[in-house]
């Protein structure tokens, strides 16, 4: 009797805690698909945002194109002016090999980090997380939506017209 | 042979590892790139997409790239629930979400008809893999910094895939979620993409950026698609596959 009484309560609790665990994952579940579905839980939609959309939302479109880029410009490290994002200041230098831009650098770039509070109630429970980390530089190729910004631009543009011969 | 070029007001880059490649596949790039650019750029008065955007073509004559567009853009539109959409509040349309991937996507195809396999095109940091680089590995790709633009903080591997990332780096501007006022401190500010090709991975990246912190949810229950998704604070979300990318 007594291990039944034992083996009842261990189910029991067992059942409770799976009732609890579903019940707050449904919650979980049901947060994100009325977010999926109601756009006006949030302002963000993705044709106002200048952001991820094409370059050209850019209020810098001045950019003369190369016509010609072989030899148009002289070899070398040309640093353009500081640009001002209202967030802060973007400045770049083109690096010219062979007549031709091989590399641009940032030398400088607003690093707000913001809160360094980690605030994880909201986030996806199912998904790993990490905190960011420099890793070495050395790859081939770098993706980032930075050079669709106006000051990004406005500073480039500059440092292309230094280099040319 | 790689050149960078400034098309559309951003950086191009093309590299093609080929001891056959000569400069006139390269220009051969460029040169699609520029008619994309004279054709739907919303800030061209000339452009196709100005002609239409101010009543003066008529549907039946649109040119047959800008009916596969909007025909494109209607797709995105019905598959990310409406969070992609070519039409501003003003009734204006500008299918630039759409057109940066595709087009990108079609300058690797003029590469892969000329016989090359093995090159990357990159436009403003999104990105058409195929093959391997010049040391015979995967193509190696480092995710930007959103908080610190000369940092890399994760490399993926890919050879033939497509790595897009939107991302805002807006500060001040933040938008609360009325119903949960934390939502800010979590404000997504990039989300990278790796999917089958560059078409797929830039319009699925930029939807799913525009969902806010859902849209790392939204790429996990696309199948062929792994994202990294990085807020404000600098923690990072992945998708349960992504880290198959991570090892070259």
């Amino acid at each position: 009797m007594r291990r039944l009484i034992f083996s009842l309560s261990t189910i029991l609790i067992f059942a409770f805690y799976v009732a609890l665990n579903r019940q707050s994952s449904n919650a979980a579940g049901n947060k994100i698909a009325a977010a999926l579905q109601t756009p006006t839980s949030t302002a963000i939609t993705a044709p106002s945002d200048p952001a991820p959309s094409f370059p050209q939302s850019s209020p810098v479109q001045s950019l003369p194109p190369p016509k010609k880029s072989q030899g148009m410009y002289a070899d070398g490290t040309y640093t353009g002016s500081p640009a001002d994002a209202y967030y802060g200041t973007v400045q770049v230098a083109a690096v010219i090999s062979g007549g031709k831009l091989s590399n641009i650098k940032f030398l400088q770039y607003p690093s707000d980090t913001g809160h360094s509070v980690y605030v994880s109630e909201v986030a996806l429970p199912m998904l790993k997380q990490e905190a960011i980390q420099a890793q070495s530089a050395n790859v081939d190729i770098v993706s980032g939506a930075t050079e669709t910004s106006g000051a990004f631009q406005q500073s480039l543009q500059s440092a292309l017209s230094r280099a040319k011969s | 042979m790689k050149e960078t070029r400034i098309i559309m007001g951003m950086p191009v880059t093309v590299e093609v590892v080929s001891d056959k490649v000569k400069q006139k596949d390269i220009d051969d790039v460029f040169s699609y790139f520029r008619y994309v650019d004279e054709k739907f750029s919303t800030y061209k008065e000339d452009s196709e997409i100005s002609k239409i955007n101010r009543g003066e073509v008529s549907e039946d004559s649109y040119s047959k790239d800008m009916v596969e567009i909007l025909r494109l853009s209607e797709d995105t539109k019905r598959e990310t629930d409406g969070y992609f959409d070519i039409t501003a509040p003003d009734g204006m349309i500008d299918p630039s979400g759409i057109v940066k991937g595709w087009s990108i996507y079609n300058a690797s195809k003029i590469l892969q008809e000329k016989g090359f396999s093995d090159f990357y095109v990159d436009a403003g940091g999104d990105i058409q893999t195929g093959g391997k680089n010049s040391k015979g590995e995967k193509w190696s790709v480092g995710i930007r910094n959103p908080l610190k633009q000369e940092e890399i903080v994760k490399v993926v591997y890919v050879n033939g895939e497509g790595v897009a990332t939107s991302g805002t780096y807006i500060r001040g501007r933040h938008i609360y979620n009325p119903k949960n006022r934390k939502d800010a401190l979590d404000e997504i500010v990039s989300l990278t993409v790796v999917g089958p090709n560059i078409y797929e991975a830039d319009r699925f990246a930029t939807a799913a950026f525009a969902m806010g912190e859902s849209g790392i949810g939204f790429i996990e229950r696309l199948s062929g698609f792994e994202g990294y998704a990085i807020n404000r604070n600098g923690i990072a979300s992945m998708t349960s596959g992504f880290e198959k990318y991570t090892n070259d």
